[in-house]
């Protein structure tokens, strides 16, 4: 096969950081690339180059023999490149035709786009319907308007940036069946994961990136697994620690939980249930947009509910907010870290402050802050949880997504609750932090508190849980313990395929 | 009290062109909501075209020029507001309130000197017996040109928002700013033009009333109107035949308000005088508690400043 | 401060352009004030009685804006203040009695605090927006104080002409100067209290954290357990009391009487006070001071060169303007820290 995009010797630094080094690597026509690497090897990096969002500081890349340099994106698009991003650039008021409108450079009027929207998307199993509002659609389906955005400029090369973290089991069979088809067709694909099984299933070739250098190219499968994240990481891992435990009263009681959404195209809860005592740790699982954020607002205290929807060892709760909360011995830790978990332009002193206040008592009677016990708190937390920073005072939005999410969630383990309920723990962290959270979140179960884990990481969940439920367009399916789940089994949980129809085959 | 001093084909004519200058001004302020800023600066742009209009008509004899001046003068306050908001990011809210303080002196500045002089007529549409008919002719056939141009830009900016490209590019750029910038749409350049163009249009409407409504120049003549247009932008759903309705209602009100004073009603002026405000208020207040349909139709990027990050 | 410097530029330009000279216009507006032989030792005592509703008023709104709570209309809690501060003496007279202004005070912050409590509890219940309702009740506010200074509240020894007494002549009811010739009235020293209050609020007490928080990141804000509404309520009371309060004793003291043009945009250039003083207690003290001088100032100025009054409007827009623009220059510096690479 004919090489398609060679990339030579690429190289871009940062201030103080440097993101790629000298990157080579080939991509063949039709071929199914696969780039692996943990968070913060430099993958999203290298690919804004190749799309021309970001210029390289160093090095060449040549695409159909001719030298490539994009200045923007319309170049990159125009020579036939094409990019699915992870977060999807799309707009919820606007329907389906209008936002793959936006995305090209001259659409046809409305009417012939609808038709060949409709077209296209059936031929490569994705049906969509151009009506339809945006913000209405379910993550997966979101992601095949940007797929049939791509697909409809012709590319010769798509670039795909993790594009499973938002999908059940088996809207990923769908999505392989798709891109499997466009790689026979002579379209070549640029698959970005860190999910490894993925990886083996789908790939021919495997660009392993660390730390911004390229260690390794392989054929995925002939590895295992195993090896492959020995790669990637560059050391053995080893799956955390799980300390024997016997399970405690019952700390957390939901029953009949039904609340509506904040946001405008939120999802509702419907009549969610479970109960959990001490020591235990409930894995959920579920992909974005199914009530994962509402869950959390309503078990922290943000959304209210009847009291006893929400019992926390065994008072009812559901009508009280965050703070009293907090006294009965729940704490959270909210998916977005940089807006929601800690404000962004305060120190982590008064990030320690914001959620510790109450059962660390840094507030006096007449509502006086204790300065001095604040700042032992904070400094505390940056001991115990190796959080790398200058110092206290140093805003939240100046550390490191994997550090910040080390002093968050360490700032609600350090309170030492009754239960904790965390929304994606790990999401966006380097394999050392996540590990060391995860190892975190046991050793408090271990010590008797229960946890509630919210995750669309498979394989996290079932590291930790030791009950196991997923969460589908609000409601939660009935818990059951974690031993004898198959993956096929979790995705029927998860939803199947959401009803997304199921396109046959292209003859 | 003789109500019946009060023709309604007349009355209904007096509230078209009393609705004008806010219908141009709120128009202008919808297509600048519509890319996700919010100028509170209306009243500033407003007064400081209504002196521009009126200096430059006087000094040309040309109500035409009139009104271009006034809209050039609205723009040019509107500039200021864009390089702060869009490349220095200074807090809208403070900087239209700025805008509009600013504005609000500036005009009575320039306006020093033209105090008490009368601006040149306009000719009005006249087609013969036809215009002078009680009814039809009174209400729709009668005005001056200006009235026509802004029920043609309620059409046209209706039209360029729902069919257009830039219409289109214009919504998503208010609806998500980030996805639209990733997509390599120029966020700032679009919000600027939009800005330029809320400028013009609250200018042209100022120039309506120091040209056409009232006609004189006096400080501070725009009254409020300025916040008049803004909370009907809010009122209309963000939908330019809206914005028509809640014109028509507010200056019928205001005209209202007006007949019967002089017609001897009695209820103090001043209480009078305060009914538009009221009323104004409480059509908010019905409008926001509206769940659903009136959030969806406000841009999700309404106010929040644009940060590119490379 | 470079946006004061820049605005006398920008000023100067502007007073040259209209035929006077600029630097005399400069000269008149800063420096005469508070030196000038002849008319310095009425400007300087004049300085605080201006100061003083500004710092007042503004630091009652620097919570608000601080939580993005816009309260844009002090201006008409500044005049309902003053409408009850002075019904309550009016109802009293001619009677003496020393607990007449304990409730004239009462009053005055219980009338501004009403006012605010309309878009307060309008943005609580149905979402609306507080800025437009707080301006618009501006100008209902001001209808009414026609009304009454007509009708109600007319002095009937007054030859017809609309306006009440003047309650400076009502000794139970006058607020008088406490030290002779520095023009310093409870008002003043009750902007002072207000800037100390402020400050220890915000530096050292959860109530001033939660705002600062709120304002900077509101969903955070939310998980920290704040709420939202009862921000709202405190913000707009406390700022609508305290315009009130300043009405009330501007009423009762430097102008008298309750007029119909009684209200000289002190609740507008208050919103400008807030800003120039970075919304920081100690910064409005400051700015609500240079406020004042330009005010006097161009009163001087529109005496002693003609130069009219609107131009001083003109002239503390441009000052908001510059300070904006260099203000956030150097927030945005700060804002382009980065550390993460993906």
């Amino acid at each position: 096969m004919t090489v398609l995009l060679s990339v030579e010797g690429l190289t871009k630094t940062y201030p103080g950081v440097v993101a790629n080094s000298e990157v080579s690597f080939a991509i063949a026509g039709g071929e199914i690339h696969a780039l692996l690497g943990e968070n913060g090897a430099g993958k999203s990096t290298l690919v804004k180059m190749i799309y021309g969002l970001v210029r390289p500081d160093a090095g060449r890349m040549v695409l159909h023999g001719q030298p490539y340099e994009p200045a923007e994106p319309r170049a990159a698009r125009a020579a036939g490149v094409a990019m699915v991003f992870q977060h999807f650039s799309l707009f919820e008021a606007l329907n389906v035709a209008e936002n793959v409108a936006l995305g090209m450079e001259s659409p046809p009027p409305m009417r012939r786009l609808a038709a060949r929207i409709r077209e296209v998307s059936t031929e490569y199993g994705l049906p969509l319907d151009p009506g339809r509002l945006v913000g209405d659609l379910s993550a997966g389906e979101r992601q095949r308007v940007e797929i049939v955005r791509c697909l409809l400029q012709d590319p010769k090369l798509l670039i795909m940036d993790e594009p499973t973290s938002v999908l059940t089991p088996q809207e990923v069979e769908i999505l392989f069946r798709t891109l499997r088809q466009l790689s026979a067709e002579g379209t070549a694909i640029l698959y970005i994961s860190h999910k490894l099984e993925e990886i083996r299933a789908l790939c021919d070739v495997a660009t392993i990136l660390r730390r911004g250098k390229v260690v390794d190219t392989c054929t995925p499968g002939e590895k295992s697994a195993r090896e492959l994240a020995e790669m990637m990481v560059g050391t053995v891992l080893t799956p955390p620690a799980r300390p024997a435990k016997q399970p405690g009263p019952v700390a957390l009681e939901v029953a009949g939980l039904s609340v509506a959404s904040p946001a405008p195209f939120g999802t509702a809860l419907k009549d969610i249930g479970f109960s959990l005592r001490r020591g235990e740790v409930l894995g959920i699982a579920g992909v974005a947009g199914n009530g994962q954020d509402e869950l959390l607002l309503a078990l922290s205290g943000e959304l209210r509910s009847p009291p006893e929807a929400v019992r926390i060892t065994g008072q009812p709760a559901g009508h009280l907010g965050p703070n009293a909360r907090r006294r009965l011995g729940l704490v959270a830790a909210p998916e977005e870290r940089l807006g929601h978990a800690a404000a962004p332009d305060m120190s982590l002193a008064e990030n320690a402050l914001l959620s510790g206040a109450v059962r660390k008592g840094l507030v006096g009677g007449a509502g006086f802050i204790d300065r001095a016990a604040t700042r032992d708190f904070a400094t505390e937390i940056v001991a115990r949880f190796d959080v790398r920073t200058p110092g206290i005072e140093v805003a939240a939005r100046a550390l490191s997504g994997g550090n910040l999410q080390k002093f968050v969630i360490g700032r609600e383990i350090l309170q030492e609750p009754a239960v904790i309920v965390v929304n994606q723990p790990t999401w966006g962290v380097d394999a050392a932090a996540a590990a060391a959270i995860r190892q975190a979140l046991l050793d408090l179960a271990g010590r008797g508190a229960a946890v509630v884990a919210i995750s669309q990481d498979l394989d996290e969940l079932l590291e930790i849980a030791d009950i196991f439920a997923a969460l589908n367009e609000g409601r939660l399916t009935t818990p059951r313990p974690v031993e004898g789940l198959t993956v096929e089994g979790i995705g029927l949980m998860m939803g199947g395929a959401h009803g997304m129809e199921v396109a046959h085959a292209h003859g | 009290m003789d109500l019946s001093a009060i023709n309604p084909a007349v009355l209904m004519a007096t509230v078209m062109v009393a609705a004008t200058p806010i219908l141009l001004a709120a128009l202008g302020e919808l297509v600048v909501e519509k890319a996700g800023v919010l100028n509170l600066g209306v009243e500033g742009m407003m007064i400081l075209g209504a002196i521009c209009g009126f200096a430059v008509a006087v000094e040309t004899g040309s109500p035409v020029m009139g009104f271009l001046g006034g809209a050039l003068g609205g723009a040019a306050l509107s500039l200021i507001f864009a390089l702060l908001t869009q490349y220095l990011l200074a807090n809208q809210v403070a900087t239209g309130l700025a805008l509009t303080l600013f504005g609000l002196g500036f005009s009575a500045l320039i306006g020093q000197g033209y105090v008490g002089i009368k601006p040149p007529e306009w000719v009005r549409l006249d087609l013969g017996a036809v215009s002078r008919s009680p009814v039809v002719g009174t209400i729709l056939l009668r005005h001056d040109p200006m009235v026509y141009t802004g029920l043609g830009f309620v059409v046209a900016i209706w039209a360029v928002l729902k069919f257009s490209r830039v219409g289109l590019i214009l919504r998503a750029v208010g609806e998500n700013h980030d996805a639209a910038h990733a997509l390599g749409y120029k966020v700032i350049r679009i919000r600027i033009l939009a800005i330029l163009f809320g400028g013009a249009m609250a200018g042209l409407g100022g120039a309506y009333l120091s040209l056409m409504r009232v006609p004189l120049w006096t400080e501070g003549m725009t009254a409020g109107a300025g916040w008049i247009a803004l909370a009907l932008v809010v009122f209309a759903s963000w939908r330019p035949g809206r914005v028509l309705l809640g014109a028509y209602l507010f200056g019928g009100i205001t005209v209202l308000q007006l007949n019967l004073q002089a017609s001897g009603v009695r209820i103090p002026v001043e209480y009078l005088s305060m009914s538009p405000y009221l009323i104004t208020i409480l059509v908010l207040v019905v409008m926001s508690s509206g769940r659903g349909r009136a959030a969806l139709n406000a841009p999700a990027s309404l106010g929040r400043n644009f940060h590119a990050t490379h | 401060m470079v946006a004061v410097v820049l605005t006398m530029v920008a000023g100067g330009l502007m007073f040259a352009a209209l035929g006077k000279d600029p630097v005399a216009a400069i000269r008149t507006i800063f420096w005469d004030p508070l030196f000038h032989p002849q008319f310095a030792a009425y400007s300087r005592p004049q300085l605080l009685v201006k100061a003083g509703p500004l710092i007042l008023i503004a630091i009652g709104l620097s919570l608000g804006f601080r939580a993005g709570i816009w309260n844009i209309g002090a201006e008409g809690q500044y005049i309902l203040g003053a409408i009850c501060g002075a019904g309550v003496a009016l109802a009293f007279y001619p009677a003496g009695g020393w607990h007449i202004f304990p409730l004239m005070v009462l009053a005055g912050a219980l009338g501004g605090w009403a006012w605010a409590m309309i878009p307060a509890v309008l943005r609580i219940k149905f979402r609306t927006n507080e800025i437009l309702v707080s301006l618009l009740l501006v100008y209902v506010a001001q209808s009414l104080l026609a009304a009454m200074a007509v009708g109600r509240m007319r002095n009937p020894e007054g030859g017809g002409f609309p306006g009440s007494r003047n309650l400076a002549q009502y000794p139970p009811a006058a607020n008088g100067e406490l030290i002779a010739g520095t023009g310093i009235h409870l008002g003043v020293l009750a902007a002072v209290v207000a800037v100390i209050a402020a400050h220890v609020l915000m530096q050292r007490h959860i109530l001033g954290f939660n705002i600062s928080l709120a304002g900077q990141a509101p969903r955070a804000a939310r998980f920290a357990g704040v709420s939202p509404n009862r921000l709202v309520l405190v913000c707009l009371g406390v700022s609508g009391a305290l315009a009130g309060l300043a009405g009330m004793f501007e009423v009762s003291g430097p102008s008298g009487r309750l007029t119909i043009d009684f209200a000289h945009g002190y609740g507008f250039t208050a919103i400008i006070v807030a800003f120039l003083g970075r919304l920081n207690p100690i910064g409005i003290l400051l700015a609500g001071l240079l406020m004042a001088l330009t005010y006097i100032g161009g009163e001087l100025a529109q005496f002693m060169l003609q130069i009219p009054r609107a131009a001083i409007q003109a002239f503390q827009g441009m000052l908001l303007f510059f300070l904006l623009a260099l203000d956030l220059m150097s927030n945005y510096r700060v804002r382009w820290l980065r550390r993460e690479v993906s």
